[in-house]
């Protein structure tokens, strides 16, 4: 599974994944209060500039990330000229596309690892309280490890149904997904219990 | 125990790979992903509680950065983009779909799982997806649900595939439905 870390080394890889977090939390609030063009757009620039720094692969990448809200820009800036206030929806584009880069520049330079970690930390309180979290550090590894699998498996039932029909497989592979999936669910189920239980042995006294 | 948390993963699993894979792309003009109805399956088979969470753990992973999201999106700029009110609502449809199964009993489980996914994964979750693009565009409630109301049609698609494949689980794999079992032994003992 690859993550969207981007592979670009750059300084920002090495700092701390909450005071990334934390300095997204302020930008964002901030740039929710900003009424201003002028200030957003220059907040707007300041981001590009943060995305050109580490170099122009990594402009590159992150410009394809942001493509996808493409559709939504032209739909709203369409829709605020048709209602008459321009300036409403410049100001409405600029700041959502702003956020949604900032957001994913915090993405693009913080490893996986650092971000499961930081979940850990964040849930200490609530481990304090008794809660098990440590269920969750199960869980997260399970789902990157059986999304491919799922996914491989999808692909394996479209090609065994194409090769029987000409018809478009469609939703009819969901079952037999699904219960595929089930399966490997009692079957996971039984192998953490085989090892120790989910909470592991040392938790579980 | 271990079988919840390995069911609730699974699902997480299956609501991403639903979005991921293209064989499995409903056609009808609009390009429509399943991965909604990884949702309103998660709640149907799990339940309110389970189907929330494996939801709530699917996003989990999206925040922390894998392109889970239908289209291959992830990652926190997911959060802050239109379409945010709809991540952020599939825990909240998967507990609907599945407080629907749990409370509302229907001799079939197919007809139950159906009518649980309209509510969940359809009226609620438009509900939180309009929500969160009226906050993100400026625009009015009303006027953010005209513009997603054309999924609408796609969406019951969805919900009668979740009927039709709950059925079909009911048939195929009865214990794993344990609302539908619960409600299938009450009615034996009033026999």
């Amino acid at each position: 599974m690859i993550s969207l870390t981007s592979p670009v080394e750059t300084r920002a890889h090495r700092w701390p994944a909450g005071l990334k977090l934390g300095a997204l939390c302020l930008a964002s609030t901030g740039l929710f209060m900003v009424r201003d063009i002028p200030i957003l757009g220059a907040a707007a620039v300041a981001v590009l500039a943060l995305y050109a720094a580490p170099g122009p692969a990594f402009l590159r990448a992150g410009l394809r990330s942001l493509r996808v809200v493409l559709p939504f820009v032209v739909v709203l800036l369409a829709w605020h000229a048709i209602s008459g206030d321009m300036w409403m929806g410049l100001l409405i584009t600029l700041r959502m596309v702003t956020l949604i880069a900032l957001a994913n520049l915090v993405t693009m330079t913080t490893g996986l690892e650092d971000m499961v970690d930081l979940v850990r930390r964040l849930t200490a309180p609530l481990r304090r309280l008794g809660l098990p979290t440590g269920v969750l550090e199960i869980a997260i590894p399970l789902v990157i490890r059986f999304t491919p699998v799922l996914v491989a498996r999808a692909e394996t039932l479209a090609e065994a149904w194409r090769a029987r029909s000409r018809r478009r497989p469609g939703w009819r592979l969901i079952l037999p997904l699904t219960l595929q999936a089930l399966d490997d669910a009692d079957h996971v189920g039984e192998a953490l219990r085989a090892r120790g239980g989910a909470l592991g042995p040392q938790q579980q006294e | 125990m271990e079988r919840n948390i390995a069911q609730i993963a699974l699902f997480a699993a299956m609501i991403a790979a639903l979005g991921l894979v293209p064989q499995i792309t409903l056609g009808f003009g609009v390009p429509i992903t399943a991965q909604t109805l990884g949702v309103m399956l998660a709640g149907a088979v799990l339940g309110a509680r389970r189907g929330a969470a494996a939801a709530g753990l699917f996003l989990l992973l999206v925040a922390l950065g894998l392109p889970l999201l239908a289209g291959g999106r992830g990652g926190l700029g997911a959060f802050a983009a239109p379409t945010a009110g709809f991540a952020l609502g599939f825990p909240v449809a998967a507990f609907a779909t599945g407080f629907f199964v749990e409370h509302v009993r229907l001799r079939s489980a197919g007809l139950a799982a159906g009518l649980g996914a309209v509510f969940g994964g359809i009226a609620i979750l438009y509900i939180c997806g309009a929500t969160g693009l009226s906050i993100v565009s400026g625009k009015s409630l009303a006027e953010a649900f005209t513009l997603i109301a054309v999924f609408i049609p796609g969406d019951l698609l969805k919900a009668a595939i979740t009927g039709m494949l709950v059925q079909a689980l009911a048939k195929v794999r009865p214990q794993t439905l344990a609302w539908h079992r619960d409600s299938a032994s009450v009615t034996q003992t009033r026999l």
